[in-house]
């Protein structure tokens, strides 16, 4: 078929009334203090930022901004707690804890749910479906290692490090937070959490559900701020381990400040997946795939799958159906409950996006951009497709973090491996093919630390996740993911 | 009749058709095995979690009042027992004609479904009312005859005045690999059939794997199916929203390659106005709006006329309604 008639065949073009979910369900406060020793307490110089709407520009809230000392405050009251109390508590009774907390998480999954997505910009219905329960599920996984750690391979009574210092990133708020937090305190560690500058919210309404399950005061302790608060944190020597997701230039900073140190460190950075499509994949699901590895979040994610590796047999139909797909999403609103591509993140984020796609043009490749009408008010950016893409462009080497995909192309399962590795990174890859024996082989060769097979952006509480080489070290989820916090 | 649902632009219902000679005609046994086993195969989880996904999203207002009219012009309103009579087929005639009587703007339904032997009293009742009539032959609904009298059954049907035939294939036939056999057999009913209209009922249940599905739909539209149907609704495993997946991307790519639009009939448990609406929004979100008009989509259904019935009155009104307040036929 020609291009001409493509625009013609489109999809899902029946209008949907609005289904905007409520944002009153939000039921946000004015202004949210720093959540030290179980308590919501002003910051000692008193100065507040405000969190924005991305979708509207407007405040939503007034959060405080941490200084050294409140940092120095917080691990005091981390180290307190550690002490004193959650040491001593048996492995059953910090379950006991875990479970009320995942259960709170539940009964205002809705409330949260609306917050992330006021806060984020993301789709409502990604942040109801897939971020809240998984925050709750990784609770409840990690409820149910407190008392078997010594059956978890790390041998008789594994104990625990101390007081981790944990910093996480803006595109999965809550849900980084329950992986950060889950683990640590099922392993009997205590915490501070500093919660990304651009979405602080749903970690204080996590500090409202601490304190509604009754955790111990000091446990948990969440500072909010800028980038200054996140390095007091990982320069403090009072914390014995820094857990880090975010950018891999942030990442290089924290591993020069803590080697000099006893700190444990892991890291979970950047990534620049590759999704690898042979000619006998299953199409119409792989074109699902595809949408779901790099549009999923506004492609604020950072084992995305940016790269897409297609066999040339099958390349010009891949693209034809990815195109008029990518027609299809549904860009708006990210309250409404069918939007599917929400809200930039930031204004910075936006502006950083812009810089790396105007390359991807300026030095060869063919760009498709979504038709979709974006709001006047927000930050937004069209789904967008680049097609002829080469291994030395910059849109095919650097991470983008938004709604962009780099279509590349192979010709032998060789190539493929040889291309997706050609990374500085390695934190995830996707392989879709009907063929079992294949997959593995190419799975077997793949640099990544995670690999999906005919699925992609795929998360559950029992399966590790973390990446290799300039995607960082350590592991979150399973088993795995409690190593990161007990002293083996 | 039917409020039309609100479409971008008049433009993009149609499917431009570049390339329409692409599938050639089917000449030999040889060739019909190899476009099938050509296609690409489907990834059960994902077209599973597709549906899923696709369920989720929240039909309202304008949309809801709109997607159910539409929906009640699509129900071929059926009944297929052994203890039909010609009062229980007068009936449902009068119930498919005007389904609430009392509210002319309700949309009549697309057609009446009922054996070969109560076809003519259906046509009789029907008289020239816009709503057709399907009738069920081929040995419906095991297939389990000879092609003779398959052909006989349909040469009935015709003859009492159905405007629509819905057949069934034989699986025994398609799961031993005999495809030809399954071929030859639609193009013989589509030949007796004529003008009327020709649904092909797959079987799903019976086929299982949603391989085995995309096969028997590409091979029912190349032998000359109007229409591809899930089910008979006499076997456990009727439709279900992945099925109908599978099928509508068959539909799609067989319009892009063949140039040819082919129906999808949905038949066998969809009871609710809800289930209705998330079958609807498969076919807007994977066909494509053309496919959304009873001309291309239908409802195989009985009880869920009145579901969509009571959900339009209380978009209406704003609460439920006594389910007296139409009849229960």
């Amino acid at each position: 078929m020609s291009d001409d008639s493509l625009a013609n065949s489109r999809l899902g073009s029946l209008e949907y009334d609005p289904a905007p979910e409520s944002a009153a369900i939000a039921r946000l406060r004015p202004s949210y203090g720093l959540f030290i020793g179980g308590e919501f307490t002003d910051p000692m110089r008193h100065e507040q930022f405000a969190t924005l709407n991305p979708a509207t520009e407007e405040t939503l809230a007034m959060v405080a901004q941490a200084s050294a000392v409140d940092v120095d405050r917080a691990v005091g009251a981390a180290r307190d707690a550690y002490d004193g109390v959650w040491s001593k508590t048996t492995g059953a009774q910090r379950a006991k804890y875990l479970f009320r907390i995942a259960r709170l998480i539940q009964e205002r999954a809705r409330e949260l749910a609306v917050v992330e997505t006021l806060d984020n910009g993301k789709p409502i219905r990604e942040s109801r479906d897939i971020d809240i329960p998984l925050a709750a599920a990784h609770f409840f996984y990690y409820a149910g290692w407190a008392d078997k750690l010594d059956y978890a391979g790390f041998g008789a009574s594994p104990k625990p490090i101390g007081v981790a210092g944990q910093i996480i990133p803006w595109n999965f708020p809550l849900l980084m937070a329950a992986w950060k937090l889950a683990p640590a305190l099922a392993a009997g560690n205590t915490c501070v959490l500093k919660p990304a500058e651009t979405t602080p919210l749903t970690a204080l309404v996590l500090a409202e559900i601490l304190q509604q399950a009754e955790l111990p005061d000091g446990v948990v302790n969440i500072v909010t701020g800028d980038g200054t608060v996140g390095a007091a944190l990982v320069d403090h020597p009072g914390v014995d381990k820094i857990a880090f997701t975010g950018s891999t230039d942030v990442g290089r900073l924290i591993q020069r400040s803590t080697a000099s140190s006893d700190k444990r460190l892991t890291l979970e950075l950047g990534g620049k997946g590759a999704n690898i499509v042979f000619e006998d994949a299953p199409i119409d699901e792989t074109i699902e795939g595809i949408i779901d590895g790099i549009f999923f979040n506004q492609g604020h994610v950072c084992c995305a799958g940016s790269r897409l590796l297609v066999q040339e047999s099958i390349a010009d139909e891949v693209l034809r159906r990815l195109i008029r797909r990518v027609e299809q999403l549904r860009v708006g609103d990210p309250m409404d409950k069918n939007t599917d591509v929400g809200a930039i993140n930031s204004a910075a984020q936006l502006e950083r996006i812009k810089e790396l796609t105007a390359y991807g043009t300026s030095e060869g490749a063919t760009r498709y951009t979504s038709s979709c009408v974006l709001p006047d008010k927000g930050y937004w950016f069209a789904p967008t497709v680049f097609a002829d893409v080469t291994q030395s462009h910059r849109i095919a080497r650097e991470e983008i973090f938004g709604p962009v995909l780099s279509v590349l192309t192979f010709r032998t399962p060789e190539e493929a491996v040889a291309k997706a590795n050609n990374t500085t990174y390695g934190l995830a890859c996707g392989v879709w093919s009907e063929k079992g024996s294949r997959t593995l082989w190419v799975a077997a060769r793949l640099r990544a630390g995670v690999i999906w097979a005919n699925t992609y952006n795929r998360f559950d509480p029992t399966s590790p996740f973390g990446g290799m080489r300039e995607s960082g070290f350590g592991r979150e989820g399973g088993r795995h993911g409690l190593e990161a916090y007990l002293d083996v | 009749m039917t409020t039309p649902l609100r479409l971008v632009t008049e433009q993009e219902r149609g499917i431009v058709i570049a390339n329409p000679s692409h599938v050639a005609r089917v000449e030999s046994g040889t060739q019909l095995s190899a476009i099938l086993t050509a296609l690409s195969g489907v990834d059960a989880v994902g077209a599973e979690a597709r549906v899923a996904k696709l369920a989720t999203r929240s039909i309202k207002k304008s949309t809801k009042m709109a997607a159910l009219d539409l929906a009640i012009s699509m129900v071929d309103l059926t009944t297929l027992e052994g203890a039909d009579t010609f009062g229980r087929v007068t009936s449902l005639c009068t119930k498919a004609m005007s389904p609430a009587a009392q509210d002319p703007s309700v949309p009549h339904v697309a057609a009446v479904c009922v054996y070969p032997d109560l076809a003519a009293h259906a046509r009789y009742v029907l008289g020239d009312s816009p709503v057709k009539v399907a009738s069920v032959a081929t040995a419906f609904p095991s297939g389990r005859a000879s092609l003779k009298v398959k052909l006989l059954d349909v040469a009935d049907a015709l003859e009492a005045g159905a405007d629509e035939i819905d057949m069934v294939i034989d699986r025994g036939a398609f799961l031993s690999g005999r495809t030809g056999q399954v071929f030859d057999e639609i193009a013989a009913v589509k030949g007796a059939c004529g003008r009327a209209h020709l649904k092909v009922i797959l079987e799903t249940g019976e086929l299982v794997t949603y391989d085995n599905v995309r096969r028997a739909s590409w091979l029912a539209m190349l032998a000359g199916a109007d229409f591809i149907k899930t089910s008979t609704g006499k076997v456990p495993v009727a439709a279900t929203t992945a099925v109908a997946l599978v099928m509508l991307e068959a539909a799609r790519d067989f319009a892009e390659t063949s140039g040819r639009l082919v129906g999808v009939k949905v038949a066998g448990g969809i009871r609710s106005a809800k289930d209705a609406i998330r079958y609807l929004v498969v076919v807007n979100e994977t066909a494509g709006s053309t496919w959304l008009t009873p001309d291309l989509f239908r409802f195989g259904a009985s009880s869920l006329l009145n579901d969509l019935l009571r959900q339009r009155l209380k978009q209406q009104r704003g609460a439920y309604v006594r389910s007296d307040e139409f009849s229960g036929d």
